[in-house]
């Protein structure tokens, strides 16, 4: 599909039945649709209401539990408003209501996040490279190159210019959805959950545009599942060398870094580290570069004065960034719009000028809004100011922890800001007395908020002494992490769709988003190693990738050496950064088109409904805590897919969640006969918190069973269901009765133990239909 | 003992918690519930008191008051393991959520609890469902036995030591073994 400005202007024209004098015709597009091979399908670019129906049968089987946190709304000069049980606002608006609409701007602030990044990307790569330059996102074995893209907005995107289209829509839906938040505007907690649901489908479009473009330009992995094996850790860093550290998400200022570095010829003589997303779309452009870690590890890295050089791109970043850089020396350099740290812009100065500059220690920072200029300046700065650092440091030596610990006055102040709940006084009680264990305990788990010393009334630098503590394990960070593959390939999806959507393999699980871990990275390293042991496939995403990179099982191998990069049973892929996420999706979204042969142009109600009722996926976000997270999620359950998140999730103060005892929740249309059955609790909730990683382990289990399962998959999804749930529980589930439909799907095993539930619970057997929610997909409905 | 929210920057309300000054009272209140239930948390067996676990107190409690437990999260198998069966075992927001259900009959299908209790969740997720009781249950009375001041509960325990808290929990233990 193509769009053109067409401007048509004729000054004179005479015909044999009139004459024509100064006329003026201006078409802003005309869309040309050659993609012949699929018809379009009913829904494309669907706006704020089209797919409203999809999601009330979803919000009918899955009711909003909310926990609104706030008793009040101060969103606008009437307020603020006490909106306590019951009551309403100035503007008519009642908790309920405010709680959706709080859910529905977060996500719009995410989707808005990763959309405006990928307008970015695409701006700086249509620039470079031009609008006709073509997508190459797995060559020969990636036929649906933009499957996200193709469901929701209809447009087969074949070059650079095709995805400008696609970003039009996005934007103009995420402009309607923040609308909708205005004061007095959208009076119903169901609709505005339609609208978070909404936004978030535009979200996973928004991520796929941004990394399919910088796939296709940037030489990245192409759904490659022996994508190369990429330095992660601390540890890994070479110390003796000046560092680059670049922080965020847009890849784009450290292209102009590691493009620099290698025509300069110092690319052997520097490092280039990242941290958060940067990092894993920096390995994939350069397979040398560094990943750092998650965003948690922003804090220490910088105080242990590793870094030479502090570039900022965007999202995610400390906004106190440039105060610790500056603690130790190190000059930062912001390259983003949307973060200019309040830095002077230097972009057109000479990059001599700026150089001078920084490495004087004139000023701290500066804003450089060129990409190439920034590689020039981080790399050429980073050789003349390291050895003048010398690895400046804020942390403290080993001796000199003793000492200031001795100041803690034991007011717990620090715990009662740790998000975490920490027993920071009794670490610090200990090292006062010259016993740093426990200090060093908490470097394992801490998140590196750095809330403890804010809090801190004798302004005792908490954090640094927790990371000098845990200095020898900082060090010791020496792991591998599987660069971003991309996407999921076509073939792939043949060879697996088959087993997946059976039930053969148990199920999918995306584990994705950010760091906020209730107990450390280790919970996300045992959830991905225990399901991929068990032949579940297990997506990795963002600093859960990371996460998950970070440990090592007995031979000494991490994850993405144990297990295969490939999309099939016991794999272990890394999609690679957050927009990457898109691709997770799109693996779903392709099952459906590749192998089911379901149409995907703007047929969103339809492959969604057969996501919901056929492919076990389950996404858990772990230590989500961002805007961005959300809209991720919001995008998943709009598809169908449940989604757990940790503790700290409960945060978003609402989840979707279904009631296994009533019937009437778990009925679908059986689409041969249009007879409605109970396909009991398949998943159970579309969004829902696990308190630990054992509640965790036990519910992706269960998520993972869906209607359509045949009783050989039934049968093995519930065999880990129960083993799980005896293992980390401790006891037999007690809803097995509400999955079994005939005795096929008892595991053979555990036939006896079936036995005695099913009698207790007056079980009935049942058929399994070929279900779905939407009338329509009935072939024959009864009279 | 303060009566504010433990973790300082988590929690806005406007209707606040009445502090339980002694452990006598929240015994009366709970002696006086028809349908009260029992909500136990994943730090059940983190959180330690005089050399044991929070769990054996709350077993202790729970034997002596008869009140129905839910365990959450993975607790219901240390529970068994200390030879105690809890009513039932389900995640922490299923249980929320049923209990903002007024249709919903409780544990036995004998009638809605009209005192929900909880303790020993992490303690900005215990925070956000007894605010999502606050909200969607006016009718039902909350109350929390951690040591941790809950603002959202209807009745809340001060933020005490640990020494304060095991004495507390020991009280009303005995009160229902038949103490004055």
């Amino acid at each position: 599909m193509t769009t053109k400005n067409v401007n048509v202007k004729i000054d004179e024209l005479k015909t044999n039945s009139g004459q024509i004098k100064n006329l003026e015709l201006s078409i802003g597009k005309v869309i040309n649709d050659n993609y012949t091979e699929e018809p379009m399908g009913p829904t494309p670019m669907p706006s704020i209401t089209t797919l409203r129906d999809w999601d009330m049968k979803l919000l009918n089987k899955y009711k909003p539990f909310y926990m609104p946190d706030c008793d009040s709304c101060c969103l606008c000069t009437f307020g603020k408003c006490d909106l306590t049980a019951g009551k309403r606002g100035a503007c008519g608006i009642d908790i309920a209501t405010q709680s959706s609409r709080i859910v529905m701007l977060a996500c719009a602030i995410g989707a808005a996040c990763h959309t405006a990044h990928s307008r970015h990307l695409l701006h700086h790569l249509i620039e470079k490279y031009g609008r006709r330059y073509p997508l190459n996102v797995g060559g020969l074995n990636v036929k649906v190159e933009a499957p996200v893209c193709r469901l929701v907005t209809g447009i087969k995107p074949e070059t650079l210019g095709d995805l400008d289209e696609i970003l039009t829509y996005t934007e103009e839906q995420i402009t309607q959805i923040l609308a909708v938040g205005h004061t007095g505007q959208e009076g119903n907690n169901l609709d505005f959950e339609s609208k978070a649901m909404h936004v978030g489908m535009v979200d996973h479009v928004g991520m796929e545009v941004g990394d399919i473009a910088q796939i296709s330009t940037l030489g990245y992995p192409k759904a490659d599942p022996e994508a190369p094996l990429v330095k992660l850790g601390i540890g890994s860093v070479d110390r003796t060398k000046p560092v680059i550290m670049c922080i965020g998400h847009n890849v784009v200022p450290s292209v102009g870094i590691i493009d620099y570095a290698k025509e300069t010829k110092v690319d052997d003589k520097i490092e280039v580290v990242g941290l958060c997303c940067t990092a894993h779309d920096m390995t994939r452009y350069y397979d040398r570069a560094r990943v750092v870690g998650p965003i948690s590890w922003e804090l220490r890295f910088v105080r242990a004065g590793l870094a030479d050089v502090v570039v900022l791109d965007e999202q995610c970043i400390r906004t106190d960034i440039y105060d610790e850089a500056a603690k130790v020396n190190a000059p930062v350099i912001a390259a983003s719009e949307k973060n200019c740290m309040g830095f002077k812009n230097r972009t057109n100065d000479s990059a001599d000028e700026i150089v001078a500059d920084l490495v004087s220690g004139k000023v701290k920072g500066v804003l450089i809004l060129d990409p190439e200029k920034v590689g020039e300046v981080a790399v050429r700065v980073a050789q003349k100011v390291s050895p003048i650092r010398k690895r400046k440091s804020v942390l403290p030596s080993i001796e000199e922890i003793t000492q200031i610990a001795k100041a803690c006055t034991q007011c717990k102040s620090c715990q009662r800001n740790c998000p975490q709940d920490y027993a920071i006084p009794a670490a610090m009680k200990e090292a006062a007395k010259g016993n740093i264990a426990l200090l060093e305990d908490l470097y394992e788990t801490c998140i590196g908020c750095g809330r403890c010393e804010e809090a801190c009334p004798q302004k005792i630098m908490i954090h640094s002494l927790i990371v000098k503590a845990g200095e020898k394990s900082m060090y010791a960070e020496n792991n591998l992490c599987r660069s971003g593959r991309g996407q999921v390939s076509d073939v792939e999806i043949r060879n697996v769709g088959s087993p997946i959507v059976l039930g053969e393999i148990p199920g999918i699980v995306a584990i994705v988003g950010c760091s906020n871990y209730p107990k450390g990275g280790k919970d996300v390293y045992d959830i991905a190693r225990e399901f991929a042991s068990r032949r579940y496939i297990v997506a990795l995403s963002g600093c859960s990738a990371m996460s998950a990179g970070s440990y090592r099982n007995s031979d000494g191998q991490t994850i993405y050496e144990e297990f295969s990069g490939a999309f099939e049973a016991g794999g272990v892929l890394n999609t690679g950064s957050c927009v990457s996420n898109a691709h997770i999706a799109g693996a779903a979204i392709k099952v459906a088109n590749i192998f089911a042969k379901r149409p995907l142009r703007g047929n969103y109600e339809e492959i969604a409904d057969y996501i919901h009722n056929r492919l076990g996926a389950v996404g858990l976000a772990w230590g989500a805590y961002s805007q961005k997270a959300a809209a991720i999620g919001a995008g998943f359950w709009r598809l169908g897919v449940p989604v757990i998140v940790g503790p700290h999730g409960s945060k978003y103060r609402r989840m979707l969640l279904g009631r296994k005892e009533d019937p009437e929740n778990w009925m679908v249309y059986d689409a041969r006969t249009g007879d409605k059955v109970n396909v009991g609790p398949a998943p159970e909730h579309l969004f829902n918190v696990a308190e630990t990683k054992e509640e965790c382990m036990v519910a992706i289990a269960k998520l993972c069973i869906r209607p359509n399962d045949t009783w050989k998959g039934r049968s093995i999804k519930l065999s880990h269901y129960v083993d799980l749930s005896k293992r980390y529980l401790g006891v037999m589930p007690n809803d097995l009765h509400l999955f079994v439909r005939t005795m096929a799907d008892v595991p053979m095993t555990m036939k006896d133990e079936f036995a005695k539930i099913l009698e207790a619970n007056n079980w009935k057997e049942t058929i399994i239909p070929d279900p779905t929610l939407l009338p329509r997909m009935v072939r024959k409905m009864k009279e | 003992m303060s009566c504010e929210p433990w973790q300082c920057a988590e929690i806005a309300t406007s209707k606040k918690a009445n502090p339980i000054q002694k452990p006598e009272i929240a015994v009366a209140m709970i002696k006086k519930a028809q349908r009260p239930l029992l909500i136990v948390g994943s730090n059940a067996t983190e959180r330690y008191m005089e050399g044991k676990q929070l769990i054996e107190y709350l077993i202790d409690f729970a034997t002596a008051s008869k009140v129905p437990v839910v365990a959450t999260a993975h607790m219901v198998g240390e529970f068994i393991k200390r030879g105690y069966q809890p009513a039932a075992f389900m995640n922490a927001m299923e249980i929320g959520q049923r209990v903002v259900d007024p249709t919903w009959q409780g544990l036995d299908g004998k009638g809605h609890p009209d005192l929900v209790i909880m303790v020993g969740m992490p303690y900005y997720m215990q925070s956000l469902i007894l605010c999502g009781l606050k909200h969607f249950a006016p009718d039902l009375k909350t109350m929390t036995l951690d040591n941790l001041f809950h603002v959202h509960a209807s009745w809340s325990f001060p933020n005490a030591t640990l020494e304060d808290w095991a004495a507390n929990l020991k009280v009303m233990t005995s009160k229902f073994n038949g103490g004055n």
